[in-house]
């Protein structure tokens, strides 16, 4: 099927997520960790406005896309606050090597 | 620590309890539910399906680089070219805004940030799994765990589509229903970005020592 319709945007939509999934579970650099959430945003954006696109009347699922890059944005923001103050504390953003709950 | 049997039967088992899985959803749970769709219906491929292609080669090799890379700066370049990629698919799907908000925010707010992180923390060398295999397996395995259900469900649903007419401007439709059914939604968003502000402010400061 080579003519573009639903299905190819819900594969890439996919793929997207299966490696953000891939990228938070085995990376060892907390930014990196967030670097997959990222794909992982993406990915569910992505299914969001195909639907949107093919299945929906309106714009109720570019409205959502928008609230999820608005969060998006202000979680890597806290996140991103969060891995400095780990590197502040433990002098390295290894996952396994932040596993102390206060200094 | 565990020994390396131990480690060998571990794996072993875990495999066979995701492949079982894989093969017990897809086969009891998505199949039967889906009629039988023809998959080979469509027309020939048209100038926008090759650049539909081409977005999603950039996307998904941008997220592989995320996935797969050694050095953390090319996950961040693989992260851009994924954020880029979307953002063109996004022109695909006739939505203006959302694209251009995406490059706007994704890429010059968010990957921006994380390039600041990366080289403001940047005194780690060995940023992936090294060659012990048992991270990069757990890759793989999660890997093999989701794509074949998600593809399933993404090409044997019958999907009902509608007929798209004329692409619109989405601003103004965007900006009446942020407005109109939208409007709890928004508050609560400026309200999260505020609490956003003041928690990255108050987690990033250095602390004062006191002597």
């Amino acid at each position: 099927m080579l003519q573009v319709s639903l299905p190819h945007y819900l594969v890439v939509g996919a793929l997207l997520f299966a490696f953000g999934l891939v990228t938070v579970s085995t990376r060892r650099n907390a930014v990196g960790v967030l670097m997959g959430v990222e794909l992982l945003l993406n990915a569910a954006n992505v299914n969001f406005v195909a639907f949107n696109h093919y299945v929906m009347e309106g714009v109720s699922g570019q409205v959502f896309g928008l609230f999820v890059i608005v969060l998006a944005a202000a979680e890597a923001a806290v996140g991103l606050a969060i891995v400095l103050a780990i590197f502040q504390t433990f002098k390295t953003i290894d996952v396994r090597e932040a596993d102390l709950m206060r200094e | 620590m565990k020994s390396n049997v131990g480690k060998l039967i571990f794996w072993v088992v875990v495999s066979a309890l995701v492949i079982g899985f894989v093969v017990a959803i897809t086969g009891r749970a998505i199949l039967p539910a889906a009629e039988a769709a023809p998959l080979t219906a469509g027309g020939a491929a048209g100038l926008p399906d090759v650049v539909f292609y081409a977005l999603a080669a950039v996307t998904v090799a941008g997220a592989a680089g995320v996935a797969l890379s050694r050095n953390i700066l090319w996950s961040a370049i693989g992260l851009l070219a994924a954020l880029l990629g979307v953002g063109g698919l996004y022109v695909m799907l006739s939505a203006d805004f959302l694209a251009v908000t995406q490059l706007l925010i994704y890429i010059g707010g968010v990957l921006v940030l994380v390039l600041f992180a990366v080289m403001l923390t940047n005194r780690i060398v060995d940023v992936n799994v090294s060659n012990v295999s048992a991270g990069l397996y757990g890759g793989v395995l999660i890997f093999v765990a989701t794509i074949p259900v998600l593809l399933t469900v993404a090409l044997v649903t019958p999907w009902r589509l509608r007929a798209i007419g004329e692409a619109a401007y989405t601003t103004g439709l965007i900006g009446n229903a942020l407005l109109t059914r939208w409007l709890l939604p928004f508050e609560v968003a400026s309200l999260i970005l505020l609490a956003t502000l003041i928690g990255a402010v108050v987690t990033a400061r250095k602390e004062i020592k006191a002597d």
